[in-house]
């Protein structure tokens, strides 16, 4: 399986474990858009450290699965960025806005747990 | 010692082992980790721009020796119908077919040397060469001592 993907409560975790072609990662993108609807998920989580590069392409798709998301109710960050990978993103001239980024799952986890509050307390 | 690596690009699928192949001599000739990482994206965009393009072309890897500086030379080929425009698709933030005019101006500022040839009758062609850079920092030093 090249993307592990786990729930945990109200979340989505895809652990990318092989570097991806680019028809897996928009694969990728339908099947994280479907889950989000099927499990009724608040927030995402995409580990991306397997990736052996995340050019332009990569970095498009990743920001198009997080706004997908926001429109399926769910919000979506991005772990595991290298620092090298990170210095090669930046030479392209993409906007990089909707990625939100943490540096570990766990950082992941508490920046979700934040931005989903409130909204998800509907009284039930 | 020359080492040259050939893949063949057919479709999206062959980016995956073309950046692997590239990180791979990249770090055999002794280049950093960050600039295995730089070169194996510029070939992704340069082997995508390949199937976008042409559908099918082939990727070139070799190793050059200069007298004071090794290099990665990376050749991309293809016989497809060549990019109209070339100069505006070198442009920042340019957009082309599928969206993907960020991929040559990118793979452009990641490497040191970047040209591209295109023609309708005979295809693109895009050479890139990424220097080593602990050899060119003792090529300074060297002339430095020299006093050049």
């Amino acid at each position: 399986m090249s993307v592990a993907i786990l729930r945990q409560g109200d979340y989505l975790i895809a652990s990318i474990q092989v570097d991806l072609s680019d028809s897996q990662v928009l694969e990728l993108r339908d099947d994280l858009s479907d889950r989000i609807g099927r499990f009724r998920a608040r927030g995402l989580i995409i580990d991306v450290a397997a990736l052996d590069v995340i050019d332009s392409f990569v970095a498009r798709s990743l920001g198009s699965i997080a706004i997908t998301a926001r429109l399926r109710g769910a919000e979506t960050v991005i772990t595991g960025i290298e620092p090298d990978v990170a210095i090669a993103m930046v030479q392209f001239d993409l906007d990089l806005a909707p990625l939100r980024t943490a540096l570990d799952l766990d950082e992941a986890l508490s920046l979700l747990d934040r931005l989903t509050q409130g909204a998800g307390e509907d009284g039930a | 010692m020359e080492h040259e690596v050939r893949v063949p690009i057919t479709s999206d699928a062959d980016l995956v082992p073309a950046r692997a192949e590239g990180r791979a001599l990249a770090q055999a000739l002794g280049f950093s980790q960050t600039d295995a990482t730089l070169i194996a994206t510029a070939i992704s965009e340069i082997a995508r721009n390949i199937v976008v393009h042409a559908r099918s072309g082939e990727i070139v890897m070799t190793s050059i020796q200069q007298p004071h500086r090794y290099g990665l030379v990376i050749v991309a080929s293809d016989a497809g119908p060549g990019i109209p425009q070339i100069d505006v698709a070198l442009e920042r933030g340019h957009t082309s077919r599928r969206s993907l005019g960020l991929g040559l101006p990118g793979a452009r500022r990641l490497m040191d040397e970047f040209k591209v040839e295109t023609d309708a009758a005979k295809g693109t062609t895009v050479t890139m060469t990424k220097w080593r850079a602990r050899d060119e920092l003792e090529r300074l030093r060297a002339r430095r001592r020299d006093g050049a």
